[in-house]
């Protein structure tokens, strides 16, 4: 690294370290959109609001290929398992965003066909409030995803810091 | 156009006998009872004598008059005649130990889903229906949901395996040069498939030889939910319908109760409500065009478009505070005035639209990889598109001019000076031309009612409906009681039955309301516009290639919400 008087200095830093702030401003989100949050994520992709502001601009729509589940709109017991199957095909790392009140609990649909909330199934790491949530607070979400991958508290990150705990033990 | 004496007078000469086929006195629209005996033969009747002519089935639903009634089921069917604009409701009483009613299908294709959907949420099965299996619940579910005694927090788990998988697509099969023919499942998560539906296809090379569509996957239990809220808290729900136009639902939804009241809103309020109806409407061709492109691979005109929908998210935002989902409209009139700049507003959205408009069209319109595209792929035929139940810019890109906003006006349209586009061809292209011009022509709308917007209250004065203001609720008892009362109870609504419909972004969206008198409704049903149109999907697709499913879906503007409820 080059400081502005052109001396050399060195950053020391752990690879996982290294590795966790590239993943936090490389995100590649899978848009989940079933609803009406749907409609308001296209809004925060399009130019007005622009995602890709936040380094999470590359929408993939194969699970294979991406590394965020935003999770954007009801889901029934009739689309449960569509979305683990999902949520099981992404490549490791992962990171999921429940974006609105019906991803999150369920909303008002406290009803016979509606899924209380995605965590029934899948774990969340960053969940979104609103019906739907504004694009300035799925921003926020977002930013706070980047700062969890960061500091490593998701519940990826979680889960392997325990496995090579529990290994190490 | 024939009387409604005359229809009475069309019918009894066929059906003379008291206990088959009764009128219904009064009511809202011409009501016959009938009895499952005669169905077939009075639906043909209905639909081949000259002076009935109903040639549209808008919607097939249940009612359950569970404890109050025996038989204790309803098929209920609503009918309209283009040729003479009138309608007409039957009900058909089933019993719950026997509930079979003879299916209409092979009169009008637009029974399919109906019928499936009555079955599924109420257990009336339809002798004689091609497939009825379950529509909007899973093939796990246990019971049938509208029903009254069933709880409506009872969920049934799907388990992966137990998801549904048409017949024929379990066994493989060959083409006359014995290559063995694919199965390709298309969604429900699929780019172009927004999400939430699911369409199976069978492929030969890339032609596709057979389709079958799977819907429900957004189903969210709107007419169970309605049926335990008050009348004014069903409005956030109707939101949710068509969350690309949702001003429109609570328009369609208010005004209904406001017939079964016999209240008007207020002249400002009614002016409100065109305005942003239109404005909705046009944010919703914009979300069916730009997705349309999109999925066909044409980015840019969406970001352009895009815009357009964000300036009516600013206006719909200082109204009413929210950006999509407005809950703007209320029983009466309108949740609270307009801002102050608000016209100034509308005028800057009426000059900035029709620039950004113009920019896709000249990017798309005579665009030869557009119009290749579009050109001939997925065409209707009118008939066809009348057989299956068709309404909205879907059916006038056929070349009937159906438009409720016409035909039937409300909220004062007869006023407005605007043309209702059509297009001959019946395909993916003049769906595309039709939504671009009825664009234009709801900007012509807003503009003429922004010229006459009165002013005045805008709800009504009426306590028993409306709230009363808040600060008189904190210093008199008499409005404080007001509130408590339309806060806990709910507002009464007479009892009785009513059909109200408006003309939805995607064709005409109807509420057929059931009170018993209290505070919330007894039964709620959507005639989902889009849900007539979506059955016809997979019909069209046979022939096609695979990537011009995309094309077609999107053509068709299928909202999940509204679609599945």
């Amino acid at each position: 690294m080059r400081t502005p008087d052109g001396s050399s200095a060195f950053l020391t830093t752990k690879l996982e370290k290294l590795l966790d702030k590239a993943r936090a401003n490389s995100l590649w989100p899978y848009p989940f959109g079933t609803a009406c949050c749907g409609i308001e994520f296209m809004s925060v992709m399009m130019g007005h609001y622009d995602l890709s502001r936040f380094g999470a601009e590359v929408v993939r729509f194969s699970p294979r290929q991406s590394d965020l589940l935003i999770v954007a709109g009801t889901i029934t017991d009739k689309l449960a398992p569509v979305l683990v199957r999902i949520y099981e095909q992404m490549a490791e790392p992962k990171y999921v965003i429940s974006m609105g009140a019906c991803a999150c609990t369920g909303g008002f649909y406290r009803a016979y066909h509606v899924v209380q909330g995605i965590d029934e199934f899948i774990p969340v790491d960053v969940y979104v409030p609103g019906c739907p949530p504004t694009p300035e607070a799925l921003f926020a979400g977002v930013l706070k995803l980047q700062e969890m991958i960061e500091r490593g508290e998701t519940h990826y990150q979680r889960m392997v810091a325990a496995q090579r705990a529990a290994a190490g033990a | 156009m024939a009387t409604r004496e005359a229809r009475s007078a069309a019918v009894r000469q066929a059906f003379p006998d008291e206990n088959l086929v009764r009128e219904l006195p009064g009511g809202d629209q011409q009501t016959f009872v009938v009895d499952r005996k005669v169905l077939w033969d009075f639906a043909k009747h209905l639909k081949e004598h000259p002076d009935l002519n109903f040639d549209l089935l808008l919607d097939i639903c249940g009612v359950d008059w569970w404890g109050k009634r025996e038989p204790r089921f309803d098929a209920v069917y609503h009918l309209y005649s283009l040729r003479h604009g009138h309608r007409l409701r039957i009900k058909v009483p089933v019993a719950e130990e026997d509930p079979v009613v003879p299916s209409v299908y092979g009169l009008w294709k637009a029974a399919d889903w109906f019928e499936r959907e009555a079955y599924d949420m109420f257990g009336i099965r339809f002798s004689g229906h091609p497939n009825l299996r379950r529509i909007l619940t899973h093939d796990s579910f246990q019971g049938h949901p509208l029903r009254k005694d069933y709880d409506p927090g009872q969920r049934w788990l799907l388990r992966e395996e137990e998801q549904y998988v048409p017949q024929w697509a379990k066994i493989p099969q060959e083409d006359e040069d014995h290559f063995e023919t694919q199965v390709l499942n298309l969604g429900p998560a699929h780019p172009a498939t927004h999400g939430t539906l699911r369409t199976v296809v069978r492929l030969d090379g890339e032609v596709i030889t057979e389709a079958e569509t799977e819907i429900g996957y957004l189903h969210r239990c709107f007419e169970k939910m309605s049926e335990r809220h008050t009348w004014n808290q069903v409005i956030p729900y109707t939101d949710r319908l068509n969350y690309c136009s949702s001003m429109i639902n609570g328009v369609g939804y208010a005004l209904t109760v406001e017939n079964m009241l016999g209240i008007e809103a207020p002249p400002r309020a009614q002016v409100v409500r065109v305005i942003l109806s239109e404005l909705s409407r046009i944010m919703d061709h914009i979300v069916d065009i730009g997705a349309n492109l999109t999925d066909l691979g044409a980015m840019t005109p969406f970001l352009y478009l895009y815009q357009a929908r964000e300036e009516i998210y600013s206006l719909l935002e200082a109204c009413s505070g929210g950006r999509l989902t407005v809950s703007y409209v209320r029983i009466g009139g309108l949740a609270e005035d307009v801002p102050p700049d608000f016209a100034d507003a509308v005028r800057y959205l009426l000059r900035r639209i029709p620039p950004l408009v113009d920019d896709m069209e000249r990017l798309i319109t005579e665009n030869r990889i557009f119009r290749e595209r579009t050109e001939g792929i997925g065409k209707i035929s009118a008939e066809e598109a009348i057989n299956w139940g068709w309404t909205g810019p879907c059916l006038r890109a056929c070349g009937v001019a159906y438009d409720v906003r016409k035909a039937h006006p409300y909220l004062g349209y007869d006023g407005y000076d605007f043309k209702v586009p059509i297009a001959h061809t019946g395909d993916t292209y003049a769906r595309y031309l039709v939504r671009v011009e009825e664009m234009r022509q709801s900007l012509r709308i807003v503009e003429q009612a922004l010229a006459n917007l009165p002013d005045g209250p805008i709800i009504v004065e009426n306590h028993h409906v409306a709230l009363p203001p808040k600060a008189r609720v904190y210093t008199e008892m008499e409005s404080l009681i007001y509130h408590f009362k339309l806060i806990m109870e709910g507002m009464k609504v007479p009892a009785g039955e009513y059909y109200g419909y408006v003309e939805g972004a995607n064709g005409e969206l109807g509420f057929y309301a059931i009170s018993d008198g209290g505070g919330k409704p007894y039964r709620l049903k959507v005639r989902p516009p889009c849900f007539a149109i979506f059955q016809a999907y997979p019909h069209m697709l046979k022939g096609h290639l695979v990537a011009d499913s995309v094309a077609i879906l999107g053509s068709l503007n299928i909202i999940a919400g509204e679609l599945d409820r």
